[in-house]
């Protein structure tokens, strides 16, 4: 079952709270006690959408283990902007480990609980999407398949941010990178196999697999509250834009989340034991171009001649996630 | 303390760094003029209203409500509902149903039996007010809540002007316009019947007013010389409906004639209709597009029976009463233009409903006015030539409808006290509008408009029972719950909730919102994704 949206309340579940919801019905970061797990001060860019991504998801696990909760984190941006020695804006405790090695460090956390009987403490790895699809792919896929006791999250903002903007394998075809220049017969990124991690994992048959994105809190915290609900190697994969290394405005992070979903290039939805259990459904269609436009990582697909067939690759790659998870609400005809 | 090997400094939390240094734009919480608010022309706070009735808070919005206009009940069955022509909903879906929530607010204060706040201390000034059409009643009511004591004198023997003898039972029932006439009255205003004022100076005068308002409305019904035989039966549509309130009902017949394409002809038709007419049939040198009379009402007009002959004059009356009706074709410009084609109708009676003229004799002999069109000129301020003469409704410049009436008192009454204070009212400066692309649609829920039920036909047909039905409470609510809130923050916690920077304090229920300066390093996401278009981005100085 699914997030099951209200509806009719003017706004419903769709917006962070809404004074007609009763306050159950509303999100974790809608309360005005809310923990901000990653607090204010942090030094991520204006409109970071990791940033937000992290504090969302944080806040929700706090709740869900009553703060009994302690971070393995990557590193990356993440870890930059909010750990410069000696400041920290983590309110829990929180272990840097190296760039490849978080889901290892988590995993050894999990056990030196287990030794010390501390049953109610839960632990959380955190990385980005380098750290995650990348460098420390083998230690995840290691604690997928040992099913140790973790939550990993992975920031995906689709390129190694913290370093400028070099192309990683979640970064999409065709973007420009500070490693794929939009030059010679296939400008940026290569149209490449993809490396989908959510759909790696749930190949381990672990107990929980899910993708979110900023746009949709609601939905986010839902996913994490069931997560911190259970047992074993949980995975969740949260689409988290970023406004310079996308080369877009600062205020459009939401926008371009919710676009990423609503033209089917990322796929919101959540598996158990390597079986999908609900898809978010795009509420209203829009193309591709209405994503890319607003993003200086494509601008060289638009101009005075538009590179058309390459939109259409794109777009057809959107089209196959609508088909491959269901994404519409009708189906077929 | 004892730190551990290589650590030189005390852990710190980044609280210490005010990255707010960062902004060169800051985000600022408005109030922007919701466009319902902007078109009505009562001035009411539409939105304000609505934003109570949503949370269930049924009187508070009525509190809301009349502090604009005292008579919801009334509105929510006689207005033309602007508001809803402008509604940002329109945009998205249907416009919210703000007429219909009115008139649900509006009963209930009748069923409840709320009352208006006790009048504040007496400012000791007199104010004459002649005619109890809605802008006296409004003015009164106005005048009355700013203090000053209040007499009006009406010539008929109710109050309620046009919306007692001109607009019929069956689309206003009497009970609900006297409930709310009384609720006025019972503030302390003194109003006398059947004391028709003929010459205003003199009553001024004769009771030591200090100022008047003047809202005679437009009463002789207009005339066109048609030949007519000495035996035909040719009556005026004001006459007709005002005789409706008699104790005598009018004659018409069996096959009545109305000529005119405006709202009266449209009522009096449907009044025909009801008191037995087995034909009643309209008139109108236009086509169904150019006519005046809003379509709803045509279209009303039309399920109950009535015909319609466009595009017709009527040129000659018969003793017998038999019309000579002349066709006319529209010319280039959309001005109906006489073809030489002519057809006889058969009428038992004929009714003019070509529009009133006021009646200004009650102005003969002062000073300074000036008449133009008919109507009394007046200042923005709404005083005549005359000081301390003013006047409002449809004996002024206006649209004739009984909103603008109401907001003529309101105005008026603003301006009466200014001018009795011996200053002149500023109004407040508007906001900036807040139209459809200030909104973030996304937010909201596709929720269709809840219609009002409607009379059967039959019972329209014979019967002067209110035609169209109210909304339930849970309608109501939904209805009020359709509203996007344009403009003015409706505390859904979005921006509390989207801010990377944790840069948005939340206040509390009720309280809404405030920046947390330190922090925040001006992204703008929470302007963007705002539904309702409540926060604007500004420069910082530098
Ligand atoms: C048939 C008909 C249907 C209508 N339907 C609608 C509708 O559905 N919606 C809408 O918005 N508008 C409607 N209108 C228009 C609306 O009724 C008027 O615009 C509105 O009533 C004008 O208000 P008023 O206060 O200016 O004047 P009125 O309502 O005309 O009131 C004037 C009052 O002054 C009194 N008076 C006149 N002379 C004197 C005097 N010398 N001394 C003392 N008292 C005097 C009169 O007796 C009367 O009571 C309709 C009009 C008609 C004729
Ligand atoms: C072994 C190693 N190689 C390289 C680096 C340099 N480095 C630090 S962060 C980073 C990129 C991080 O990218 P990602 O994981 O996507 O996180 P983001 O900064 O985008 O959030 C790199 C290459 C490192 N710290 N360690
Ligand atoms: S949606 Fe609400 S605030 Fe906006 S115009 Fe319509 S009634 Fe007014
Ligand atoms: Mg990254």
């Amino acid at each position: 079952m699914p997030f099951q949206p209200v509806k009719f309340y003017q706004t419903g579940t769709f917006t962070v709270g809404n004074r007609l919801l009763a306050p159950e019905e509303r999100t974790v970061q809608a309360n005005m006690q809310r923990t901000n797990g990653l607090n204010s001060g942090h030094r991520a860019c204006q409109g970071c959408g990791e940033a937000l991504g992290a504090r969302y998801a944080i806040d929700a696990a706090m709740r869900a283990c009553n703060n009994q909760l302690v971070a393995a984190n990557a590193t990356g941006c993440l870890e930059v902007f909010s750990t410069p020695y000696p400041e920290t804006s983590w309110q829990i405790p929180w272990i840097h480990s190296l760039f490849g090695n978080t889901a290892a460090v988590a995993t050894g956390i999990a056990a030196a609980l287990k030794v010390k009987g501390r049953r109610e403490v839960r632990v959380v790895a955190q990385g980005g999407d380098g750290g995650t699809t990348d460098i420390g792919f083998g230690c995840l896929s290691g604690m997928f398949e040992r099913n140790d006791d973790v939550l990993y999250i992975c920031y995906d903002n689709e390129a190694y941010m913290n370093t400028g903007v070099q192309r990683s394998s979640a970064t999409p075809p065709a973007a420009r990178t500070a490693t794929t220049m939009p030059v010679g017969v296939e400008p940026g990124n290569v149209f490449g196999q993809g490396k989908n991690v959510p759909q790696i994992a749930m190949a381990h048959n672990i107990p929980y697999v899910a993708t979110a994105t900023v746009a949709d809190l609601h939905d986010l915290e839902y996913k994490v509250t069931k997560a911190m609900g259970m047992h074993g190697a949980r995975y969740i994969h949260i689409f988290v834009p970023c406004p310079l290394g996308w080369g877009a405005a600062s205020n459009d992070t939401i926008k371009l989340a919710r676009l990423a979903r609503e033209t089917g290039l990322f796929a919101v939805y959540e598996a158990e034991h390597g079986e999908v259990t609900s898809v978010s459904k795009i509420r209203k269609r829009v193309p591709v171009e209405e994503y890319l436009k607003l993003q200086k990582r494509f601008v060289h697909l638009f101009g005075k001649t538009p590179a058309t067939e390459t939109i259409a690759r794109i777009q057809a790659m959107a089209d196959r996630n609508i088909r491959k998870f269901g994404l519409l609400e009708e189906e077929g005809v | 303390m004892e730190k551990p090997f290589a650590i030189t400094l005390d852990v710190g939390s980044s609280l210490a760094n005010h990255t707010g240094s960062w902004r060169t734009k800051r985000p600022l919480y408005v109030d922007r003029l919701p466009p319902c608010n902007n078109a009505c022309p009562a001035g009411e706070n539409i939105q304000g209203w609505l934003f109570h009735a949503e949370a269930g808070n049924y009187e508070a919005a009525w509190r809301v409500l009349v502090q604009d206009n005292p008579m919801p009940a009334v509105m929510g069955r006689v207005c033309y509902h602007p508001c809803e022509s402008s509604c940002n909903r329109g945009q998205f879906d249907e416009a919210v149903g703000i007429n219909s929530v009115e008139r649900f607010l509006g009963d209930e204060a009748i069923k409840q039996g709320w009352k208006f706040d006790a009048p504040p201390k007496a400012s000791g000034k007199k104010v004459l007010i002649v005619g109890a059409g809605p802008s006296g009643l409004s003015a009164a009511y106005h005048l009355a809540r700013l203090g000053h004591q209040v007499t009006i004198f009406e010539a008929g023997p109710f109050a309620g002007g046009m919306m007692r003898f001109g607009i019929p039972k069956y689309r206003l029932p009497r009970e609900v316009l006297e409930a709310e006439i009384k609720r006025i009255l019972d503030m302390g205003v003194v109003l006398k019947l059947n004391s028709r004022v003929d010459n205003i100076l003199d009553s001024m005068k004769s009771a030591g007013f200090d100022a008047a308002f003047l809202a005679v409305g437009a009463h002789i019904g207009k005339r066109t010389f048609i030949p007519a035989g000495s035996a035909a039966k040719v009556l005026d549509a004001v006459g007709v409906l005002h005789s409706m309130e008699g104790e005598e009902k009018p004659m018409l017949g069996r096959r009545v004639v109305v000529y005119g394409g405006g709202n009266t002809a449209i009522d009096v038709a449907r009044t025909a209709k009801r008191l037995g007419a087995t034909e009643a049939i309209i008139v109108y040198r236009r086509t169904r597009e150019k006519m005046p009379a809003h379509d709803f009402e045509v279209e009303e007009a039309l399920q109950e029976g009535i015909l319609i002959k466009w595009l017709s004059t009527i040129k000659q009356v018969s003793d017998a009463g038999a019309l000579t009706i002349e066709k006319m074709a529209l010319d280039d410009k959309g001005f109906p233009q006489p073809t030489g084609e002519f057809e006889t109708l058969e009428s038992d009676s004929l009714v003019l409903a070509l529009g009133q003229d006021v009646d200004l004799s009650l102005l003969n002999g002062v000073p300074g006015l000036e008449i133009k069109d008919g109507v009394v000129q007046v200042s923005p301020a709404l005083m005549t030539g005359y000081p301390g003469i003013f006047a409002g409704g449809d004996m002024v410049p206006s649209e004739r409808t009984v909103t603008v009436a109401v907001g003529h008192g309101k105005k008026a009454a603003r301006n009466i006290d200014a001018w009795l204070l011996g200053s002149s009212y500023e109004a407040a400066p508007k906001h900036e509008l807040a139209n459809y692309e200030k909104l973030n649609p996304w937010y909201y829920n596709d929720a269709p408009k809840t219609m009002r039920p409607m009379l059967e036909t039959l019972r329209r047909q014979s019967t002067f029972d209110e035609v169209q039905g109210g909304l339930d409470e849970s309608s109501a609510q939904f209805e009020a719950r359709r509203c996007m809130s344009c403009g003015n923050c409706f505390e859904c916690d979005n921006c509390y909730g989207v801010c990377p920077d944790n840069a948005v304090i939340k206040l509390g229920p009720g309280k809404r919102f405030e920046f947390n300066l330190d922090y925040c390093k001006g992204c703008g996401i929470c302007v963007s994704e705002c539904p309702c278009g409540a926060i604007k981005m500004v420069p910082e100085e530098v």
